[in-house]
């Protein structure tokens, strides 16, 4: 019997996109669509290679279902949730602390702390009743904390207020330093009410400043080690981070903390000794990264390890930066080492990959960052756009000084840090660091992801349901990347779907090992028979039934 | 032994919404709204969708900090007219969230003043129906949740006086292929049945070749307005027994007989509900039934060999440990605790009922933790644990097999798939329990045996 036809893929004869945005903003009441015409723009670049502007980072619309999560999600869940060995305990009624258990597939290695301590598995929370809410939770959260300490005896315990706590007025911060006094290890609070901000951004926002102003510094004990590094804004989903350890491992570079993927509060606290900063996400810990060079005197740079080309460019500016020869030598014996498994492995996926089109919708620096891998497969990205990421990410700092400050951004605080007196050491003059510029490597900078992707592509903040729903059905992507609460739906539309918060089941996909495992996972994604038995035969060929009942 | 920890550390329950939203996703044309910020939304679709692996929307009034002060009135509006003009839902089912419950957002009275403002919208053939329900967390669980939700259905739904010859079903928090199961055997014993809520389809579709705004299936809404004219009423869940719940309502409000039953979990509780069906239809179990129920006792007496004196822990939902419970007692395997998240004050009572006969009784324990479980645990050294995915890390802590039932399942596929109920349920459930056992009994030994 014949197999069913191949289902035909929509093929637009002319991408259009100025068509599909206006089909976009259609559906909306007028008010709608003016606020969503900010936030869909199609790529295009000025004389000077300038983007043009985009909204993001304003409320979404009620009622128009997205993908954004809360305050709280971005401090607990995403922020510190994947540090192994604080308690963190979510002060409110019990779904918040359930729903953040463990969801994002951090890993971590405790073996490498010497207690081993390992919280991730735990949800603690104050599980919050009418009589707290009535009363107040004060007193609960304190019990809670004592009996935190009493069963697990952590080395700090953390608490992330939900958001009944703020309205009901319980000041987490107090009972905090009253336990720390109390219990002699270090207890501090986070208000990360979901309500607060516009999405998980303003929870990143608090988790930088609590962590900075609690932590950060407390530590000073020196490492040996030439290349003293933090890496920023990892979090080890599918063990990302423990493929970067290794590479700087052979490249002898050594990692000083690692905000946040596999970490652990000692290396937070010890952070300040390191010569630099690595930013991976950039939306996530920037904030980190800039007041610890405002107090310490410690630079970052952008770095991207989600790609081979991208890993090897990222190794290239460490080095650069460092500015030593037997780094700069070792760096590139690592990459001449890694990069022919990496080769093959192209060779022989990309005759399958390549002109296949991508959308990624995702994160505040994933959809960027992938886009490099997509690129290596020889792929093209249709259409992308961050869940709550701000114009910088998507246009360059360099829009910074232009950035409006609305009311639900100006509540987020902005901590007035100070260089240190005793630990303030600028680890590169002035002189040093324009000269590095000059080179080509710039301190402090990240261009965003718009300058990255094609004229005429389009670029679609905190996208909704039904405008991803117009994209798929008009566009027919081979590929969908964005989280779980899109990948049915998306899956539903014979389109296959990669999760890139999660990734699924897969990872490590960052640094060399990572890409290849990308790789392969996009090759059988997008070369899977599975949608072309979607009808039976019976239904693609009303003829055969006919043929059967006449024998 | 601690009996009294104050905070909770990794609980057994999920909040009060999650239950709601749940249940709303059962009617047909049904959008769940959650009036809060939208942390909540994004939590529980994710949560949903994770045990389901099925889309699943839940639209949010988004509410910022503003609103957390003033009141959120003017957001749930926008909301519900976005969500009626860009999904064309049927119905809105409208769950509060600990945020508008503690600032006191009247919901009622904000969609009263809605539908005034916005008379165009309500005149039109397709205008939704809202429903709403007060779900805060911080009094109940998922459960109460959702069983608060089916009771507004009911209460704002159901309006026609009348009467028929159908009869009423309300399972409980049951998973697509319990409902398709039971639809199944209502058919067979020739009822026009509705069961209400029905996620069969909605949270367990086929691959589809054309996109739906709306996942099909779910309970019709001329269906449940017309509930009020049913010959009876089936409601399963002894913790809920003597509560005033959708079965009770349609009771007092219509005079539909209310037949209350335990979870129909294993040999005894679905003899109990077959029974019940026998009576309201006027007909003999059919004889697929009868024989599905002769091969359940038949394995009974094959696989005592392997289970006898092996002793299990049961945790989850109060009904559904209930339900459990009966069935392992009956099977001979010895349940040393059942355990719950929720506090229904009935479990005791309830779980004495269905082990009535065994020589040792149960542990029973409700509003306990999964600390709460691992000390038990620690102490009775089971030979396996039932129930959700989250009792995973106690299992691999002391190698115990973990037979994963209920919701959420969220470390294995098909969890959308598992058959509890009726006669069938217990076979399914049977098979892997004894595999389970078998297994463990042959990694351990270091022959390798194949032959058990
Ligand atoms: S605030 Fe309440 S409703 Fe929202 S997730 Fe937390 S417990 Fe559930
Ligand atoms: S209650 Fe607030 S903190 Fe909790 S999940 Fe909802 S939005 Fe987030």
């Amino acid at each position: 019997m014949a197999l069913p036809e191949e289902n035909n893929k929509f093929e637009p004869d002319e991408y259009n996109p100025e068509e599909m945005k206006e089909e976009m903003l259609l559906q909306y009441p007028p008010k709608v669509a003016r606020k969503r015409a900010k936030q869909i723009v199609i790529n295009k670049f000025g004389s000077d290679g300038e983007v043009g502007d985009i909204s993001p980072n304003v409320r979404t619309v009620p009622g128009l279902i997205g993908q954004r999560g809360c305050c709280y999600a971005g401090c607990k869940g995403v922020v510190l949730g994947p540090t192994r060995d604080i308690i963190n305990i979510t002060h409110g009624p019990i779904g918040c602390g359930f729903y953040s258990w463990l969801t994002r597939r951090n890993q971590t290695d405790a073996s490498t702390t010497p207690d081993n301590h390992n919280f991730m598995t735990y949800c603690f929370s104050t599980d919050m009743q009418d009589e707290q809410i009535i009363f107040g939770g004060e007193k609960k959260l304190a019990l809670a904390i004592q009996e935190a300490y009493d069963n697990f005896h952590p080395k700090a315990i953390a608490v992330f207020s939900t958001c009944p706590v703020g309205l009901i007025g319980d000041d987490i911060h107090t009972v905090c330093r009253n336990m720390k006094e109390k219990l002699g290890i270090n207890v501090f609070g986070f208000s990360c009410e979901g309500y607060k901000g516009v999405s998980q951004s303003a929870g990143h926002h608090i988790a930088n400043n609590g962590i900075f102003t609690h932590v950060v510094g407390t530590d000073d004990t020196e490492h040996d080690g030439k290349y003293k590094i933090n890496l920023l804004g990892e979090y080890n989903i599918g063990g990302d981070a423990f493929e970067i350890e290794r590479i700087f491992n052979k490249c002898g570079i050594t990692q000083v903390s690692s905000f946040s993927g596999n970490s652990s509060i000692d290396k937070f606290a010890n952070a300040h000794v390191a010569d630099l900063n690595l930013i991976m996400c950039h939306r996530s810990i920037n904030y980190v990264a800039e007041m610890m060079e405002t107090k310490y005197g410690l630079p970052w740079i952008k770095i991207n390890f989600i790609g081979a080309n991208a890993t090897a460019k990222s190794l290239r500016k460490i080095a650069q930066y460092f500015g030593d020869e037997e780094l700069i030598a070792k760096v590139e014996e690592v990459i001449a080492e890694e990069m022919p498994a990496v080769k093959q492995s192209i060779e022989e996926v990309r005759p399958r990959t390549e002109g296949k089109r991508a959308m990624l919708f995702v994160g505040g620096s994933r959809a960027h960052h992938y886009q490099e891998l997509f690129a290596e497969l020889g792929m093209k990205t249709l259409s992308a756009g961050y869940e709550f990421a701000h114009r910088d990410d998507y246009e360059g700092r360099r829009v910074l000084p232009d950035i409006k400050v609305d009311a639900d951004s100006r509540n987020i605080e902005e901590l007035d840090v100070k260089p240190d007196p005793l630990k303030y050491n600028p680890r590169k003059s002035e002189a040093e660091i324009a000269k590095l510029a000059e080179a080509g490597l710039k301190m402090s900078e990240y261009e965003g992801m718009m300058p990255d992707m094609d004229s005429g592509s389009m670029v679609i903040d905190d996208i909704s349901q039904r405008e991803s729903e117009l994209l798929i059905e008009s566009f027919k992507p081979d590929i969908y990347c964005a989280g779980i609460k899109e990948k049915y739906t998306v899956q539903k539309n014979g389109i296959p779907m990669k999760q890139l918060h999660s990734y699924d089941y897969g990872g490590p996909y960052a640094g060399f090992k990572g890409a290849v495992n990308f790789y392969n996972e996009i090759d059988r994604m997008v070369n899977s028979k599975i949608w072309k038995y979607l009808k039976a035969p019976w239904q693609a060929h009303p003829e055969l039934a006919a043929a059967y009942a006449s024998d | 032994m601690s009996d009294d920890y104050t905070s909770t550390t990794n609980a057994c329950k999920l909040c009060k919404p999650i239950g709601a939203c749940l249940a709303f996703k059962g009617v047909e044309g049904a959008v769940p709204f959650l009036h809060g910020s939208q942390g909540c939304a994004t939590y529980m679709r994710r949560y949903i969708i994770s045990h389901f692996r099925e889309p699943m929307d839940i639209a949010s009034s988004s509410l910022g900090e503003k609103n957390a002060i003033f009141g959120g009135g003017a957001n749930l509006k926008q909301g519900i007219k976005n969500v009626t003009t860009k999904y064309g839902a049927k119905m809105i089912g409208i769950a509060t969230t600990c945020l508008t419950e503690t600032i006191g957002d009247d919901v009622p009275s904000i969609i009263k003043q809605f539908r005034d403002e916005e008379k165009a919208l309500f005149e039109s053939d397709n205008s939704p129906l809202l429903v709403n329900v007060s779900t805060p967390s911080y009094g109940g669980t998922h459960m109460e949740g959702f069983h608060d939700a089916v009771k507004v259905l009911v209460d704002q739904i159901a309006t026609e006086y009348g009467k028929d010859e159908s009869i009423n079903l309300l399972p409980g928090f049951v998973s697509p292929a319990d409902i398709r199961y039971l639809k199944e055997l209502l058919s067979d014993f020739n009822l026009e049945g509705v069961v209400l809520p029905d996620i069969s389809e909605s949270l367990d579709g086929p691959a589809l070749l054309d996109y739906q705004k709306i996942s099909e299936g779910g309970t019709p809404l001329s269906k449940i307005r017309s509930m009020g004219k049913a010959r009876a009423t089936i409601e399963f869940g002894r913790t809920i027994f003597g509560n005033l719940t959708a079965g009770k309502l349609l009771d007092s409000r219509f005079g539909v007989k209310n037949y209350s039953l335990g979870m129909p979990v294993g040999l005894r509780e679905s003899d109990e509900f077959f029974s019940v069906l026998e009576e309201i239809s006027g007909c003999k179990s059919p004889e697929k039934h009868v024989l599905e129920r002769g091969r359940l006792i038949d394995s009974f007496v094959d696989s005592h060999k392997y289970i006898f004196g092996c002793k299990a822990v049961v945790y989850g939902e109060e009904d559904l440990v209930v339900g459990l419970t009966s069935f392992l007692a009956e099977m001979g395997v010895q349940p040393v605790l059942c355990a719950s998240g929720g506090k229904s004050k009935k479990l005791n009572k309830e779980i004495t009922a269905v082990t009535k006969g065994l020589v040792d009784l149960p542990i029973v324990r409700d509003g306990v933790d999964f600390y709460d479980i691992g000390e038990e645990v620690a102490e009775l050294k089971p030979d396996l644990l039932i129930g959700h995915s989250k009792g995973y890390s106690l299992a691999k802590k002391y190698g115990i097999p973990l037979m994963r039932v209920g919701f959420p399942i969220h470390d294995r596929i098909g969890g959308q798939r598992v058959l509890h109920l009726g006669y069938r349920g217990a076979q399914a459930l049977l098979d892997d329990l004894v595999n389970l056992v078998i297994e463990k009994k042959q990694n351990d030994s270091p022959v390798g045996y194949s032959y058990m």
